[in-house]
């Protein structure tokens, strides 16, 4: 077979190349996580040691849990995240059904509207977002966040969506009029388990740069009960700046849920990149 | 379907297209129109270019703004000749279609990808921080340690070495499209290669590299927009006044400290809607230039 294309040595400098990218990709976040266990002495003595005997330390975390509400933090982005991304999914699902389900006047025409978005960052419009939020008193809410992720997430989510939608076949639809289904009942019961892995590829795409924003809290939503794990993080290192041990720990605990919810969704993160669904 | 009634599609498209223009699309033009008033008091009034006149005209206004684009763009032909590349080359060997432990090397070089400007600002702060001496010591240790500055903290090299960050947290996206561009190469089209003598790194150029040219496209322009609205990385680091001596302004930092407003300097939402105006231009400019001058004469290969 192609043997030309399979060379031991092509293969070893490949393995190379990829285990030292690997390498730059994982060490600052090796090297957080490692000096966070640690005392400060052992921080700045030994930095590249992993945290054992002496070296072994907790006061970090217990600075930050006496300091910081990172409870709370993670409560909001929590609630951001998942309320977000369930708009997203159910209004977007809809919107996408009705594209590619129904003719009639205007159909092209409000496809593209809802497509504008996907290349317009939405922050180009914050300031009147900001001036919109005061004055319909939702600032310092977790409802402004919301509704901003959620026009933020839709026009790719109706895109990605409105072409599994037309995969579905028609007979299935059909046969469910018949049956004297109505059209909500298709959507529901029909179309909606059908295009659930494209959901899924919608949610991960989402949930990442939603849970990870620093525009929107910063300027909406920076007051004390409503700030996200993002900007709470951000407020705390910044007071912090001196103290090395609650610095690491607040970052370890800012990169375990991620990290936690990468290893849960990574393998349909990828398959949704992969699969070409950003065309 | 004709006959039936029509109120479903309504009620389908409602609640997506009111979110999306309340939320979106009205504040975009919001904020354009805000642009043309200027704020005195007992209101705003109109105004006409006044604050375009100030941003481009008064020498302090256009100074900043220029210095901003200007990092702007050098922050961008950083990620086009640092991260775009280095994508490519990752996807290329990952495509490889017998390569042991692909999968893992896939999630683990993402990983950053998915960690919060935040993290990933104050990690590297640390990491290159003089104090800590990590990046002194490793580079100590290959007897390089005379090539150690304080990047973070030179005017010189503060504003490259954030790019570079960014490029490490991102390199994954451009490695993920390519890579799924290059699996969907068909093998017939390698083989018939080989048989004309094409393998290795001439295979590449020849025939993997033509045939992925419209994701470079796609990824030029993601990079494109996602840099000239970038702001959270050189806040997380450099803080507001996108130190040091706004070598690393960008126009997503000059925009938040303009409208927001920040330490001594008061929040004008008016000049702010200006500068949000000046980036609608530039986006919307490098996305016409993808959309009509580039996507449409490339020429696409169906199998």
């Amino acid at each position: 077979m192609n043997k030309a294309r399979h060379n031991p040595l092509n293969s070893a400098a490949a393995h190379g190349a990829l285990i030292l990218y690997t390498l730059i990709a994982l060490f600052p976040v090796f090297v957080i996580i490692i000096n966070s266990f640690k005392t400060r002495k052992a921080i700045f003595a030994e930095p590249l040691t992993p945290p054992v005997g002496d070296a072994f330390s907790l006061i970090g975390y217990q600075t930050v849990m006496k300091q910081g509400d990172f409870f709370l933090y993670f409560q909001n982005s929590f609630i951001v995240t998942v309320v977000s991304l369930f708009f997203i999914l159910l209004f977007g699902a809809m919107a996408a059904f009705a594209l590619s389900e129904y003719r009639f006047r205007g159909n092209t025409l409000m496809g593209l509207y809802l497509a504008l978005g996907i290349m317009i960052p939405i922050r180009i419009g914050t300031v009147a977002i900001l001036e919109l939020m005061v004055q319909t008193g939702l600032i310092n809410t977790l409802l402004a966040l919301i509704l901003v992720y959620t026009a933020q997430g839709l026009p790719l989510a109706v895109f990605i969506l409105s072409e599994f939608m037309r995969q579905v076949s028609d007979d299935l639809k059909n046969a469910g009029r018949i049956d004297g289904m109505s059209e909500y009942a298709i959507f529901f019961k029909l179309v909606l388990p059908l295009v659930r892995p494209a959901m899924a590829t919608v949610a991960v795409f989402n949930m990442i740069p939603i849970w990870n924003d620093l525009w929107f809290p910063l300027i909406l939503a920076p007051g004390e009960s409503t700030k996200t794990l993002t900007l709470g993080s951000q407020v705390f290192i910044g007071q912090f700046v001196t103290d090395w041990n609650a610095v690491l720990s607040a970052l370890s605990l800012a990169i375990l849920p991620v990290l936690v919810l990468y290893v849960i969704f990574s393998r349909q993160l990828i398959r949704g990149i992969t699969s070409g669904a950003v065309k | 379907m004709a006959g039936r009634p029509r109120s479903h599609i309504i009620i389908f498209l409602a609640p997506a297209v009111l979110v999306y223009t309340a939320v979106m699309i009205w504040p975009l033009f919001n904020t354009l129109r805000l642009s043309l008033y200027v704020s005195e008091a007992g209101g705003r009034h109109f105004a006409g270019l006044a604050n375009f006149r100030t941003l481009f005209g008064d020498p302090r206004w256009s100074a900043s703004f220029w210095n901003a684009l200007g990092n702007n763009v050098w922050f961008f032909i950083i990620h086009m000749i640092v991260q775009n590349p280095i994508g490519i080359a990752l996807a290329a060997i990952l495509s490889h279609p017998r390569l042991r432990f692909s999968a893992f090397y896939r999630s683990a070089i993402f990983i950053p990808t998915i960690l919060s400007f935040v993290i990933v600002g104050f990690a590297w702060k640390l990491i290159l921080s003089p104090i800590w001496g990590i990046a002194p010591g490793m580079l100590d240790a290959v007897g390089l340690k005379s090539l150690f500055a304080p990047w973070l903290g030179k005017e010189e090299y503060a504003l490259t070495t954030l790019a570079l960050i960014s490029v490490w947290q991102f390199v994954g996206i451009p490695m993920m499209l390519i890579y799924a561009a290059l699996l969907s190469i068909p093998e017939e089209v390698l083989e018939a290669g080989e048989i004309d003598g094409l393998t290795g790194w001439a295979a590449f150029w020849k025939i993997k590299l033509p045939l992925i040219l419209p994701s470079i496209g796609i990824i030029s322009i993601l990079t494109f927009v996602g840099n000239f609205n970038a702001f959270d990385l050189i806040y997380a680091a450099q803080g507001a006044l996108a130190g040091p001596n706004f070598s690393t302004d960008i126009l997503g930092t000059f925009l938040y400290r303009t409208f927001f407003g920040f330490q001594l300097q008061l929040g004008d939402p008016h000049m702010g809607s200006a500068i949000a105006t000046a980036m609608f231009v530039i986006i919307l400019t490098g996305v016409c230039i993808y959309l009509w001058g580039i996507q449409t004469r490339m020429r696409r290969y169906q199998f």
